[in-house]
């Protein structure tokens, strides 16, 4: 389908590691096809070249952490037609969001010399508190193909196959063995989403967690369960606490046991 | 004089005759076989394939796997995930398309029937078997693939010698005996030092087949030790389901306190329907490629648990665990029975074992009956009293 002008698509960077950039950049054999598609206008990973905005496509890595980003978040908003979060960081805060649960004004003063140079927030925040956000993208990182299908489904205007469930009903698709039942072993899959394809349990790791809360997380239920199989609050806190840690759902959850393992 | 089935027996030694058979004829053999840590049905190529001396041990949220000494081929009760998964796969393209000029054309689909012989299937699994046949074969639309799936199919069925901690097919009636439903029906036996198989054969192809490998008519002992096997298996169901009144006694209590009990440990996380051999839902999903010329709609396997399943305009219409709970086990207990005439329930155990938190359907039943009859009982009492 020829368009006169192809959307342009932006990729933006904030507190984050660039894994989710470069899924996109990992395509390789559908990188040229995304190419075809879209024009891409400003994507500092990969080119030097910048097209002005606005732009059709925002793709946005990262969560906020500095007085200046949360303002740069609000530009790239009024830039962007179509706003996709991209990444645990971007969606939830990130693995910078354990600051959250801690005092950053003392990590500074131990960690800096010259802690007067440090301009940060306290909190890591996802994009969605300061912006609104067209679509959230799962994962640390994101799934490359589910990278493709969001933009695909903007392109030909449908709605994008990502599905909210747990990771449990991939892990079953797929044929993995369960690892918490066959070997007793905490998943976090069950109260997961999927999008990763249960990579984990297929190789025989239960789940991390990557993906954040599922769409009706029950994680009370199953932190007990894993008590039953000898799982220690201390663990259960740093299972939830990873990623996703200031995610609702792994919040609670971890806050719920870090005051049991007092 | 109704003539019984006549029994045969083939000898241990000479099974893989009988997958040398069955290659020959060109099926892909599948069968119980060693995945990680499990029993999982997967392609076999020979009797060493099998788990020659494992024996599984299930329970609520658990499974695990013991080597024995016994020379056993079958000695593994129900395996992770059922045949389901080769009959009605996880996904499957329904069609893909190209856009023309004005339109788009509809792709050839050239992929060939597969031809699977299965081997090792479990009375309850039959059962489950012929239930998704009414399914998706004896309803106003037929589902051609699973049709075709189903007629290339060559069926062994094995009796259980050995019911498992969640099993419970004896009170679905579904087992631990293979009655129909199948091609060939063996039962293993270890006697001492003899290893042999009483068959029986239940269709024109699989008398066929047998012709094709050593065999000979099992004798009064033999096929008394099978019957004994299986009468003994019978007798030591890991759990129980009464099924008396069962579909009324679930209608009759949409409100029990249970589903909310049982909602405050369901995880939703959709295990129970995927490993049930009966479950049949699916979502459809249409997806394009980025240019926007070529397109495909895709089947995937779907479960009453997610929210996207009951999900209209506006919203979730199941948004509760507990509602979806009571929604998966009154569709396997009781609006299945006014659907297609049976319950949707073998008693093969795998929601049982393979719920990450140990959620019993049998439980869940019981504990509902067991306030039910107080109901019933205080009602009684009330009035005993007025009068
Ligand atoms: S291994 Fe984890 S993700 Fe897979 S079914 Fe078990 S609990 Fe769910
Ligand atoms: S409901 Fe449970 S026990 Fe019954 S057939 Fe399905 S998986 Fe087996
Ligand atoms: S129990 Fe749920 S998933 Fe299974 S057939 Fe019924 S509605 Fe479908
Ligand atoms: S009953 Fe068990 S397997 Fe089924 S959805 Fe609930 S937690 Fe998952």
């Amino acid at each position: 389908m020829a368009r006169e002008h192809p959307p342009k698509l932006a990729v933006w960077k904030f507190a984050s590691c660039d894994g989710c950039q470069l899924s996109l950049l990992d395509c390789e054999d559908e990188l040229l096809e995304v190419a075809g598609a879209v024009e891409i206008a400003y994507f500092p990973e990969a080119t030097r070249a910048v097209i002005r905005g606005p732009y059709d496509i925002s793709l946005v890595e990262g969560s906020i952490t500095t007085d200046h980003d949360a303002k740069r978040i609000q530009q790239i908003r009024k830039q962007s037609r179509f706003l996709v979060t991209i990444g645990a960081c971007a969606t939830a805060g990130g693995i910078q969001a354990l600051r959250n649960f801690q005092d950053v004004d003392e990590f500074i003063s131990t960690v800096y010399a010259t802690p007067a140079y440090i301009s940060a927030l306290d909190k890591s925040t996802p994009i969605a508190d300061h912006v609104f956000v067209d679509f959230q993208l799962r994962g640390c990182p994101i799934n490359k193909y589910q990278l493709i299908e969001v933009i695909s489904a903007y392109l030909n205007g449908r709605k994008p196959n990502v599905p909210t469930y747990s990771v449990c009903m991939e892990c079953k698709q797929r044929g993995a063995v369960c690892v918490m039942v066959a070997d007793g072993k905490p998943c976090l899959g069950p109260v997961t989403q999927a999008g990763c394809g249960a990579l984990c349990p297929a190789y025989h790791r239960p789940c991390f967690g990557c993906y954040g809360p599922m769409e009706t997380p029950n994680t009370a239920s199953l932190s007990a369960w894993w008590k039953q199989l000898g799982v220690s609050d201390g663990e259960i806190v740093r299972a939830f606490r990873s990623f996703n840690a200031y995610s609702e759902a792994f919040r609670k959850e971890s806050e719920a046991h870090e005051r049991s393992d007092h | 004089m109704t003539t019984a089935p006549l029994s045969f027996i083939l000898e241990s030694a000479h099974l893989q005759q009988l997958f040398d058979a069955l290659a020959r004829h060109g099926y892909h053999i599948i069968g119980p076989t060693l995945g990680d840590q499990a029993i999982i049905y997967d392609e076999i190529t020979s009797v060493d394939d099998l788990p020659v001396g494992w024996v599984d041990e299930q329970s609520g949220g658990t499974y695990r796997l013991h080597q024995t000494k016994t020379p056993i081929y079958f000695g593994c009760t129900t395996a992770v995930q059922s045949w389901k998964r080769w009959l009605h796969p996880p996904t499957e393209v329904l069609w893909r398309a190209r856009r023309t000029d004005s339109q788009f054309e509809i792709l050839a689909d050239e992929q060939p029937t597969p031809r699977y012989a299965f081997i090792g299937v479990r009375p309850c699994e039959l059962q489950a078997i012929r239930i998704q046949d009414r399914v998706f074969l004896e309803g106003e639309f037929v589902e051609a693939r699973y049709r075709a799936r189903r007629e290339a199919a060559f069926i062994i069925a094995v009796n259980c010698g050995r019911a498992g901690n969640t099993c419970f097919c004896a009170s679905m009636g579904s087992g631990p005996e293979a009655r129909e439903g199948f091609d060939l029906a063996l039962t293993e036996v270890l006697e001492g030092d003899r290893h042999y198989f009483v068959v029986k054969t239940g269709s024109a192809a699989g008398q066929a087949l047998l012709a094709e490998i050593p065999h000979q008519p099992a004798g009064d002992a033999e096929i008394e030790a099978a019957a004994h096997i299986i009468a003994d298996t019978s007798a030591h169901m890991g759990r129980e389901l009464n099924v008396d009144g069962l579909r009324d006694l679930l209608y009759r209590n949409y409100e029990h306190p249970r589903w909310e009990a049982v909602a405050q440990r369901c995880l939703s996380c959709g295990n129970c329907t995927l490993v049930c051999p009966t479950c049949f839902c699916v979502t459809i999903e249409d997806a394009t490629n980025l240019n926007g010329d070529e397109a495909q709609r895709v089947r995937k396997w779907d479960s009453c648990f997610t929210m996207d399943f009951s999900y209209i305009h506006g919203g979730s219409v199941r948004y509760s665990a507990k509602s979806r709970y009571r929604q998966w086990m009154t569709h396997k207990l009781a609006t299945w029975v006014d659907q297609f005439g049976t319950f949707g329930c073998v008693g093969c155990g795998r929601c049982i074992t393979w719920c990450p938190v140990g959620i019993d359907i049998t439980e869940e039943a019981r504990l509902i009956r067991a306030a039910d009859n107080q109901t019933v009982v205080n009602k009684k009492a009330n009035h005993d009293e007025s009068v």
